[in-house]
């Protein structure tokens, strides 16, 4: 593997001591490629951390641009972005955080037609879209190509969040079967969304990607971690073994 | 006879039999809006009507949460 310079021996120092890490660990982040899909209140704190933390290449997947009732969560974006890409938004912060990161811009929804292309070439996907046909979609595509991923999301003061390899512990559709009817579940958009909420999450799948490439450590497989910030409560609630159409026509079942 | 089971992690019991349905409308929880896992197996959401509560039964009611 590549051998760090003496900028990057010192801008990774702190994650170098983390005995868990250490120069090897560093060199894997530096090499490691993850996608990130949605560049919103999820996105924006698992892309900073990723960013801070050395992994090599970045792609974001978001083809919105900023509004102003983002602002309350989203912090990658600021008041003077509003009405540009959120990939655009993005990579301008995230190049000035460390320009050794390459970041990899894909200025459109994440769809059926392009999903397998997109996952194609990273390690780790992490899922912080905004909608549940996204997230089954983004799931899909990931049972099929293979691609380990994290799942998350976000309601009011409430969170959830999962890891997926697939054939190992359940998949999100193993859980949650299909896109629910509209008028039975509530949205970001009916109840809100508090802003730490988010960050919370998309912390923890920045976590999660971190470990799936140094290698180290427990992932939330076979596990959903629910996260209640109005009690300040976590739950892991413990999940079945692959059940679905998906991950049986990926031949994930034996 | 009461039936005590864990919802959610925490004990919880029910003053009589009854199925999952109406465990789902004792607590007003839309029987569509949430998935239900027992003892570590999902269940299909029709089946909500004809599963019977039993004694020691471990159940999950998981929220649909959408938002990102």
């Amino acid at each position: 593997m590549k051998n760090l310079t003496a900028t990057q021996k010192i801008r990774y120092s702190r994650n170098i001591l983390v005995p868990e890490i250490g120069m090897t660990g560093q060199q894997k982040l530096l090499k490691g490629r993850v996608l990130v899909v949605g560049a919103g209140g999820l996105g924006s704190p698992a892309l900073l951390y990723l960013v801070c933390a050395g992994v090599g290449t970045i792609g974001i997947v978001d083809g919105d641009r900023v509004e102003l009732s983002n602002l309350q969560r989203q912090i990658l974006h600021t008041s003077e972005d509003l009405d540009d890409l959120k990939t655009h938004s993005a990579q301008d912060k995230l190049h000035r955080l460390n320009p050794d990161v390459s970041i990899e811009l894909y200025n459109k929804p994440f769809t059926a037609k392009n999903g397998r292309k997109l996952v194609s070439g990273y390690d780790f996907v992490i899922e912080a879209t905004d909608n549940f046909k996204a997230k089954f979609l983004v799931n899909d595509i990931c049972i099929q190509s293979k691609v380990p991923f994290c799942h998350a999301g976000i309601l009011g003061m409430f969170g959830q969040v999962m890891t997926i390899v697939p054939g190992q512990g359940a998949c999100y559709r193993c859980v949650f079967g299909n896109i629910p009817e509209p008028d039975q579940v509530s949205s970001t958009d009916q109840v809100g969304v508090l802003g730490v909420v988010a960050g919370t999450l998309g912390t923890i799948q920045a976590a999660e990607a971190v470990k799936f490439l140094i290698g180290r450590g427990k992932l939330l497989l076979g596990r959903l971690l629910t996260f209640d910030a109005l009690n300040l409560i976590f739950r892991e609630i413990e999940l079945p073994s692959p059940c679905c159409e998906v991950c049986r026509a990926a031949k994930l079942i034996q | 006879m009461a039936i005590h089971i864990t919802l959610n992690g925490k004990p919880h019991a029910v003053e009589r039999r009854m199925d999952i349905l109406s465990l789902l409308e004792t607590l007003k929880v839309g029987p569509a809006s949430v998935v239900v896992e027992r003892n570590r197996n999902i269940l299909h959401r029709d089946m909500f009507g004809s599963i019977v509560l039993k004694d020691g039964d471990e159940l999950e009611l998981i929220r649909f949460v959408g938002g990102g």
